[in-house]
């Protein structure tokens, strides 16, 4: 039992990342009807954003020696959480603009190989950029196990890797719900030609929608680089890969569900290394995928979509 | 004047095997190159049925070529040695076409399997699908200890030469330009052009959806047991997801569904990263350029992008669909 609770939380911290990641995939599959491939090296950004910082940020905020709270750490850590965030919306805002604007009436795939061409630049410009080899992220939070819940290993990061996904859920759904802004990206995924008609700018959701994505990718690089400190620049490949099955799973297209689905497949993902084997690691997020794609493609919360002639 | 493509297949079979014969005499650098030409053109040709012509976009062909690369080699280590058909360094030809088969069977058969699921999706999912498959395959031959798991695979001989790979290169070339040009293979095309005009017309366009797929994986898996038989040693991580990326990469620069451009892409991408890491030996250039130049793929992607930006036909390719071409040239 306590093994597999052990197994759940780390699933679980695991599945946060996923559902940041997610996030982005399916709020701009809703606008624009496309996989933005790249997601998943913006999250890499978003974790090299803030190796970089931390050392700047760090002489304003200094890390308080013996890793005890301080309000100094804290006032760190989340300033590089913003600045990265803030960098990361940039960049998407940039490859929606430079890249995918242009391309926004052209066939479908011609958007989906630009997707997979901008990927593997932003992964091999990275090499380029930060080194192939693998980086220490820094401890902005220094972390510790909590005491007092038996034999379970809970660490304060991990813990703050769940409250903050949970602060950024909600935002985000106070975003997306009550907000001008929110409620245009919601008229524009549910019909782009009448959004516009109703004097909607769709340029400007659409660039918002990424600025949001891309920034809640960064997100997930800090709070996942906080708990696992190593960072390279292909790291964003397979958690991207992922997230997007997420996405899937969840409904795409649907904002509760690619949250859904992040945390579903973080669980499974870390019971088949717990109890099946560790190698099979990372096929089965693509099982996941081929079978909810043949069962129900829609997805768990997604409405299934009839093809018009 | 036309020639019938037999009598080209039949030149380029009867020239590869007189360049053969000098084989020893090139240089052994060339010699690597123009064999790798040749098994991209392979793999090139064959994935143009699926993403050219019949418009589907597979994104996991490695995962095709690393099903061939395994069978066959593992046909040659196992079966052929037992034969003595291996013996002092030389595999004997009927069993070497047996294990070229045996690899293209294998992963005619994993395309079946793969494609009867996936093709039922569209677009972007199908590529993602197929991307998945082909990671599948790699995981689970990272888990095969019969051939060498995640330590890779070695073979004892070498038999692939420059007659092999370009006669494998010349019936595929042959195979599939004949077969989108026959009445039956009209049908590919017109699941590309609009699927679902093509559906009311009556023709089965899962089928021929799956047929296309399960030729490109069988020429994808004899490219994988020539390569298998060339390089001597295989590693799940060369069929990765950047491999099908490379041969995705020749699709479309070739221009989709235009088999000439796709060979002349397959040509020139293969050289071209020789040609790269002989420019980044300039010492005149600034560090910097020739650390970008070194790394292939940050080209690559740049290329892919303008590509899609300006020419998303391809270098090569006449764009458009055949009745739509037609309609502007007015003889339709």
């Amino acid at each position: 039992m306590v093994e597999f609770l052990q197994q759940l939380i780390n699933g679980l911290s695991l599945g946060a990342i996923y559902a940041l990641i997610a996030l982005g995939y399916t709020m701009v599959y809703g606008v624009l009807r496309f996989i933005n491939f790249a997601h998943g090296d913006v999250y890499m950004v978003g974790a090299f954003a803030g190796f970089y910082l931390a050392p700047w940020v760090g002489r304003f905020f200094p890390v308080a020696e013996g890793g005890g709270f301080s309000w100094s750490t804290t006032a760190g850590a989340i300033t590089i959480l913003l600045l990265s965030m803030a960098i990361c919306a940039v960049l998407g805002v940039l490859i929606e603009l430079l890249v995918y604007r242009p391309l926004r009436s052209r066939p479908r795939l011609t958007v989906l190989i630009t997707a997979i061409g901008v990927s593997i630049f932003l992964e091999n410009f990275g090499q380029f950029l930060f080194g192939a080899e693998p980086k220490y992220f820094p401890e902005i939070l220094p972390d510790r196990a909590i005491e007092g819940v038996g034999e379970l290993t809970i660490t304060v990061n991990q813990v703050i890797l769940l409250v903050a996904t949970g602060v950024l859920l909600v935002a985000l759904r106070f975003i997306v719900m009550k907000t001008r802004i929110g409620t245009a990206m919601r008229a524009l995924s549910f019909n782009p030609t009448a959004a516009s008609l109703m004097g909607i700018n769709t340029s400007v959701v659409i660039s918002f929608t990424f600025a949001l994505g891309s920034a809640l990718a960064a997100a997930a690089g800090i709070l996942n680089a906080i708990n696992y400190p190593s960072i390279d620049p292909l790291m964003g490949i397979l958690p991207g890969i992922k997230a997007f099955v997420a996405a899937v799973l969840g409904g795409i297209g649907n904002i509760p569900g690619a949250a859904l689905g992040g945390l579903i497949l973080g669980v499974l993902e870390t019971m088949v290394v717990g109890y099946i084997s560790p190698m099979y690691r990372d096929a089965i997020a693509f099982a996941v995928l081929i079978i909810i794609l043949i069962i129900k493609p829609s997805g768990l919360l997604g409405k299934a979509e009839r093809e018009k002639v | 004047m036309r020639t019938h493509p037999k009598s080209w297949l039949l030149a380029i079979i009867v020239v590869s095997f007189l360049i053969s014969l000098f084989e020893d005499k090139i240089n052994p650098y060339h010699y690597d190159i123009l064999i790798t030409i040749g098994i991209n053109i392979i793999l090139g040709v064959g994935l143009n049925l699926v993403n050219g012509y019949t418009g589907q976009f597979s994104l996991g062909h490695a995962g095709f070529m690393a099903v061939g690369a395994y069978a066959s080699a593992a046909f040659t280590v196992y079966v052929a040695s037992g034969l003595g058909g291996a013996e002092g360094g030389v595999l004997e030809e009927s069993l070497f076409i047996t294990a070229l088969l045996a690899g293209g069977f294998a992963a005619a058969f994993a395309g079946l399997l793969i494609g009867v699921p996936s093709l039922r999706l569209k677009g972007d999912y199908l590529a993602i699908a197929t991307l998945g498959f082909g990671e599948i395959i790699r995981v689970v031959i990272q888990n095969m200890e019969a051939v060498g798991g995640a330590r890779g695979f070695s073979l004892p001989i070498t038999p692939t030469n420059f007659f092999w790979t370009y006669m494998v290169a010349a019936i595929t070339v042959y195979v599939v330009v004949l077969l989108v040009n026959s009445t039956y293979g009209r049908g590919f095309l017109t699941v590309r052009d609009d699927e679902i005009a093509a559906e009311a017309m009556g023709i089965n366009t899962t089928k021929y959806k799956v047929i296309a797929f399960v030729i490109a994986a069988f020429f994808a898996g004899i490219a994988g047991g020539l390569y298998a038989h060339f390089k001597q040693f295989i590693h799940p991580e060369g069929f990765n997801f950047l491999r099908s990326v490379d041969i995705v990469v020749i699709v479309i620069l070739g221009g989709m569904g235009n088999t000439p451009g796709v060979i002349v892409a397959a040509i020139l991408l293969t050289i071209l990263p020789e040609g790269l890491r002989e420019l980044a030996k300039v010492q005149a250039l600034p560090e910097w350029l020739r650390e970008i130049i070194r790394n292939r793929m940050i080209l690559y992607s740049l290329l892919l992008i303008t590509l899609m930006l300006t020419r998303p036909q391809g270098l090569f390719g006449g764009g458009g669909s055949r009745f739509k071409r037609k309609v502007k040239e007015g003889t339709a």
